[in-house]
Formats: structure tokens, sequence, C-alpha cells
């Protein structure tokens, strides 16, 4: 019988060793059902937009701490949709100050999650709006 | 031809990833489209790779790809880690170790889970092997889950398998042991700088000594040194993939890639008998509730089990 599994990639931005978060994160959506490709640290959003083509998952998560997410982030969004995979949503955490909110999002974030955000509103929040080839 | 086997390959990796998602998730129309491309199959080498879990398959399977790039062969990869068998959740982290592959087009690296299969691979490994080799991949590196003793369902995909063993995991009757064991073309000793190591290579050696090799190949063991000197350990990559060759040559010369071909196309039209015959039943069963009614029978003792897989039998097979 068919059997749609949501596919997540969790990945880590940039030159940021702090990958406890990324790591709860890859966690909770293994528990949540969700098959989790976790790629590590130091990545290029290269290479996370390739891993995710590859991959063919629904959602990137990508998790950053040193404050590059302004660059890293929309970068990510950017080289999916030149590759013809901008249906592929990328949501962010980690230290996000709040004025960065908004233009992340103009960017195409789709979903931002910082400091203190509920493992349960994560998950709830791909299950809400991420749903696999509908 | 269906769609996205044709844009599979043409060379689109999205395409091709769908493709093997699509089989992973049982989706219907997906064999029309295994159907397509499968007169386009069957050029490939198909390497399995496995041994237990951290023995260091992923960090080997990335070394390989990169010595294989430099013989000017393009590669795939299927990476398979473990479903859980609670919340069918997977954490898939082989790729870890093979990112600095990502953006060269030659290389293409897909993480499966096992979604509940035995045996160290996913259902969809064997069609997700022809949908690569369409794709013309020269090479295709198949790593298992992390495996114990018995899971040795590689030797029905993979023409030359190669079993991966680190020092320290038990004496030399886990050598003398059956299954694991015996699979291997190829021994790896992964992380040799450690202790235990040359006692493992012995033990190993002894092994083969007292084996029969009639077909002619005696299983080299190829010793693999630190991955933090990382000049040494890509030549020895290097020298692994040179035997890995070698063995592929002798399959072909002594006509034993026959019989692992035979054996590659018994467990596959084993496979798609049962998903053409007996799934469909057991959906069905399942849906009107006939499964459950026979559960309760047998647990009742109305009933065993193998009258009421005659009752089936007769009702669905009766033309």
């Amino acid at each position: 019988m068919p059997d749609k599994k949501i596919r997540v990639l969790v990945a880590k931005p940039g030159l940021d060793g702090h990958d406890r978060g990324a790591k709860v994160i890859a966690r909770c959506f293994r528990d949540a059902g969700f098959e989790v490709i976790y790629t590590g640290c130091h990545q290029t959003p290269e290479q996370i937009a390739s891993a995710a083509i590859q991959e063919d998952v629904d959602v990137v998560g990508l998790s950053c701490l040193s404050g590059a997410h302004k660059y890293l982030f929309p970068q990510v969004v950017k080289l999916l949709q030149e590759q013809g995979a901008g249906d592929i949503a990328v949501i962010g955490g980690g230290i996000i100050p709040d004025k960065d909110m908004q233009p992340l999002y103009d960017a195409g974030l789709k979903a931002i999650f910082t400091p203190g955000a509920p493992l349960d509103s994560l998950v709830a929040w791909v299950n809400e709006n991420i749903h696999p080839r509908a | 031809m269906a769609e996205l086997g044709k844009r599979a390959m043409e060379g689109d990796i999205r395409a091709a990833s769908r493709l093997i998602r699509n089989m992973e998730d049982n989706l219907p129309g997906t064999e029309a489209e295994i159907k397509d491309i499968f007169p386009f199959t069957g050029k490939a080498h198909v390497i399995g790779i496995t041994g237990s879990p951290g023995a260091g398959k992923s960090t080997l399977t990335d070394e390989m790809a990169a010595a294989y790039r430099k013989k000017d062969k393009t590669v795939g990869v299927m990476a398979v880690d473990p479903t859980s068998p609670f919340t069918g959740g997977a954490l898939l982290g082989d790729r870890i170790r093979m990112q600095r592959h990502a953006e060269d087009t030659g290389v293409f690296v897909r993480s499966l889970a096992t979604r509940g299969a035995m045996g160290g691979l996913s259902k969809a490994v064997g069609d997700g092997i022809h949908v690569l080799d369409a794709m013309g991949k020269d090479v295709i590196i198949v790593e298992t889950v992390g495996v114990g003793q018995q899971e040795v369902e590689i030797i029905n995909h993979a023409h030359t398998v190669l079993v991966v063993l680190v020092p320290g995991m038990g004496d030399e009757v886990q050598a003398l042991k059956a299954g694991l064991m015996e699979i291997a073309d190829i021994f790896v000793i992964n992380k040799a700088d450690r202790d235990g190591a040359s006692k493992l290579y012995q033990e190993t050696l002894n092994m083969l000594q007292m084996g029969k090799w009639d077909d002619g190949w005696i299983p080299p063991i190829v010793t693999v040194e630190n991955v933090a000197d990382p000049i040494s350990f890509a030549q020895s990559v290097s020298d692994l993939t040179d035997k890995i060759d070698e063995h592929y040559q002798f399959l072909v010369k002594s006509n034993i890639l026959a019989v692992r071909k035979h054996r590659k196309a018994t467990a596959e039209i084993n496979e798609s008998l049962r998903a053409t015959i007996l799934e469909p039943i057991l959906n069905e069963l399942t849906a009107n509730g006939e499964l459950e009614t026979m559960i309760q029978k047998i647990m009742k003792r109305e009933l065993d089990p193998y009258s009421l897989a005659e009752l089936v039998a007769k009702k669905y097979m009766a033309s």
C-alpha cells in the first residue's frame, strides 16, 4: 500500500560547528516519523542545494548560529530556485535577531524558529504545511 | 516512455531521486517506469559494501567514489540506514561523509531508509540500482545498514561484495561463523592502525585458508589505515578499487558474472511475484477484515494457520 513519507534535509551552512541544535531537530523529526537526511557541519549553500535535489526532500531545515544567516539562508533558496527545485520549502533556525526576520521571509524562507521554540511546534508546522507530492 | 524514467535517463537528478522515492513509497504506476528503463540496464558494476555499525563504510564509500572519479568513472551511491520500528522515522547520516562530492555531477548519492526490510537493505534498492544503471553510472556502490552476522541480502544485488571488519569485535571463532563472513569477495580491515589489527588479519587469513575456493578467487584482505592521514588513506582506498576492478575482470573472464546475474534475477522475480500476487491479496484481506477474522480464529484455536492459508489459496487461485 502507498506510504508517502515526508523527507527532510537538516544542514548547517557556513563556518559554524555548533551542531547540538541541528542534531536535536534531526532526532525530533525522526521521532515524528519523517525520513531525515543529516549532512553535518560546514556546508556551502551549493552543497546543501545539491544534496536536497539528490535526496528529493520536501523541506530543507537550516541551522545557523554564526550570524551569517542573512547571506546563507537566502542563497540556498536562490540556488534551489535556479535548479528548478523552488518547490522545496526552506526553513531556518538559530540565533536570528528580530530585525532579520522579515528580510528572510521576503527572501523566500517559509518559517523561522529561534531558541526556545518547542519541538512540537516544528513538527506541527511541517505536518500542516508540507504535503509530499500532493 | 513514462515521464520520470525518461527524464532520469536524460540526466535529471531530481527525476531519478523521485522515481526511487515513488518505489520506496510504493506508489501505483511505478512498475510502468521500471518496465521502460529495464532494457537500458545491466551495464554498471555494482559494488556492495557491508559491515558493522561504525566500521567506516560511509567513509570508505566516499573515498572509493573519489578514486573512481580519478579513473574517469561516473559513480552512483545508494546508502541505507535503519527505519525506526516504533515511529517509522529514520535518521539517514551516511551522507555526512560524502558531501564533498555534492557538487560533482559525476556522483549521485541517494540515502534510503530500510522501512522494515530485513537483510540490511531497503526493498527499493533493487529497482534503485536499475535507475542509476539506466542513468549510465559506471559504478554503483550500495552501502548496507550496519549489519551483524546474518544480513546478507546484498549478495542478491552486488557483483562484488566488500565486508568491512574492524579490530576489537571478538575472537577467532567470530571469523569462523557462517553468514556475513562467507559473502565477502574482498575483506577490508579498516582502522588498521588500531590495536588488534594484525591479529584480525591473521584470523581472517586462517579462516580463508580453511575454505575451498573452487571458482579460483580467494578473497584478498585489504588493510586500510587511519583516515586522519589523508594521503596514505586515499592511496590504500585507491589500491582497494584496483582489487575491486580485478575481481570484476575475474567475474567476466570466468563467467561467474553470469552466476551472479542469475542470483540477482532469481531474487528479482521472487520479489515481483510477491508484490504482484501476494500483496494485493493481503491488502484486500486487510481491507475487508478477513485477515483479522483469521487472526482471531488462530488465537481461539478454531483453525490453524495452514488450513486458513489453504482456504485463501483455494479462493484466489481457483482458475
